[in-house]
């Protein structure tokens, strides 16, 4: 089963960290995509560049409006996804919740990915 | 993949008999098969050109034996060592070629301490002679990914000390069906795949098919190999009719039936029809059994109900298992009517394996629309097309929910 693995951090929450702290990050992440990799779970990944060069775009009267920059004033955005194709939701779980974004007050959300397989009806 | 011509076919065939014949010759299960796999890889590219050589069996067993003394020369250099592979040395004079090792190695790669994936994608490559490419191509996941987990795999065998030999009797059935289980899955993986996109997908019906020949030819005496045969032959022989235009589903009760592949079904039909008469029945020989019904009946009004009902009931004491359970309500609603076939399904919505199910909200809804209870009916389909991860399903459901409230006004 293929998952995508949100994930969600508050804007600058990385330049707040000490340097030890930073470091510790990334290696964390160095050290589960390394597992991913190993163990021929990882589809694909990508980060995203930060919220302030965000367009957005949405229908004012019918036509498509855009504006710079999220609209939300929320604190945490959305910073990059992993995709991974593993044994079980669990286990997809278990990866997300060692994300080290989730300490440090963001979050992550699995979400399971559409296929065009299909039973018999 | 999807375009394997007679030189491909021939290779896959070879593929584990010259892995086998290596791996008899030298151990080493996993350089071996890479090398066989390096071999197929130069017969791709050389025997289009050159021709098919005389004795194809023994070039690649030639080839592969020379990919697999380079491999070890290179280690031994890495190591400092002196490259002296007395490889000549260690080939039995008079070796029977001829001898088939599949049924050795599909134990080999079905090896309790791997995953169900991991097991498939082994024994795609491994016995069926499919490159990693194809396989990745084929799971839609990147081949340096796929890679990664038949190497993982492999290292895993070797960890649990597995031997490249018939596991002892005592062992036999269950082994058998971690088997049986690896060659269903790649099965369903092939046959329930859709659209236009999936041309290489379902081409891995084909070769479950032909694996699960393989094993039937190499087991004639056991009836789940025979059942897992027939199934899956009286199961593909619906192919081309489940489908509509858009790669739309098409639900077994309005399939054009003049669309289902006799030839299939009558092999299936006298396959599963002679496992039944001589072997005690199991899950796939049952399964098989109650596919070979679906596929005799003229209409789907016109099939033998109380027999599929009668055939579900057994399964259901043999292997019980939620999504029997599920079926089993279809054919009590079709014997006793849909209220019967709703209370049937009612243990269901406790099961924590089965309350949050699509597949359970689909038949009920099915049921429900059948009964009559439109608002019940569509509070089902709507929670069944939310649920499933399938985008051909959830087209189905909503399309059914749509269409029973344009019909409700």
């Amino acid at each position: 089963m293929k998952y995508m693995l949100l994930i969600y951090n508050r804007p600058g929450f990385l330049e707040e960290l000490t340097e030890d702290e930073r470091t510790g990050l990334f290696g964390e992440v160095d050290a589960i995509m390394k597992e991913l990799t190993e163990r021929g779970e990882l589809v694909g990944g990508q980060a995203l560049a930060g919220p302030d060069a965000t367009r957005t775009i949405r229908a004012r009267d019918g036509v498509p409006a855009v504006t710079d920059g999220p609209f939300l004033e929320s604190r945490e955005v959305f910073a990059g996804t992993v995709m991974v194709d593993c044994e079980t939701e669990e286990r997809a779980v278990e990866i997300a919740s060692r994300w080290p974004d989730v300490k440090y007050g963001g979050a992550m959300e699995v979400r399971a990915v559409m296929h065009d397989a299909a039973a018999d009806m | 993949m999807s375009t394997a011509g007679p030189a491909e076919h021939l290779l896959r065939d070879l593929a584990p008999r010259v892995l086998g014949t290596l791996v008899r010759r030298h151990g080493q299960f996993d350089a071996c098969e890479d090398a066989v796999q390096e071999a197929l890889l130069a017969a791709a590219v050389q025997w289009p050109h050159e021709g098919v050589p005389d004795d194809p069996q023994a070039w690649l067993t030639t080839v592969a034996a020379r990919r697999l003394t380079d491999l070890w020369r290179s280690e031994s250099a890495r190591r400092g060592r002196e490259a002296a592979v007395a490889l000549k040395e260690r080939v039995e004079p008079g070796e029977v070629a001829g001898r088939d090792d599949t049924l050795a190695l599909l134990f080999l790669c079905c090896h309790p301490a791997l995953t169900p994936s991991s097991q498939v994608a082994l024994t795609l490559r491994a016995v069926g002679g499919l490159t990693t490419g194809e396989i990745a191509r084929a799971f839609l996941v990147p081949e340096t990914t796929m890679g990664q987990r038949i190497s993982r795999a492999k290292a895993k065998i070797k960890a649990a000390g597995a031997r490249f030999e018939l596991p002892p009797p005592g062992e036999r059935a269950g082994r058998l069906g971690a088997v049986l289980h690896a060659l269903y899955l790649v099965f369903n993986e092939g046959y329930t795949a859709s659209g236009g996109a999936d041309l290489q997908r379902a081409d891995l019906a084909a070769e479950a098919i032909r694996l699960a020949r393989a094993l039937h030819a190499l087991l004639p005496g056991d009836g789940e190999a025979a059942g897992l045969l027939a199934l899956m032959l009286l199961t593909d022989a619906r192919r081309a009719a489940r489908t509509g235009p858009g790669g739309a589903l098409v639900p077994l009760e309005d399939q054009d039936r003049s669309r289902w592949d006799a030839a299939a079904i009558a092999e299936g039909a006298a396959l599963i029809s002679d496992a039944l008469t001589w072997s005690p029945p199991g899950p796939y020989q049952l399964q098989a059994a109650i596919a070979a019904v679906h596929a005799e009946a003229p209409s789907a009004a016109g099939t033998d109900w109380p027999q599929i009902l009668a055939l579900y009931r057994l399964l259901s004491r043999l292997a019980p298992n939620p999504m029997v359970t599920l079926n089993e309500a279809v054919a009590v609603a079709m014997v006793h009517g849909p209220r019967a076939g709703l209370a049937h399904l009612e243990p269901l919505a406790a099961d924590d394996r089965t309350a949050g199910h699509h597949r359970l909200a689909a038949v009920r809804a099915h049921l429900h629309e059948r009964a009559g209870d439109t608002a019940a009916a569509l509070a089902d389909y709507r929670t069944a097309a939310r649920l499933t991860t399938s985008l051909p399903e959830r087209r189905h459901l909503e399309g059914r929910a749509a269409a029973l409230a344009a019909a409700a006004g």
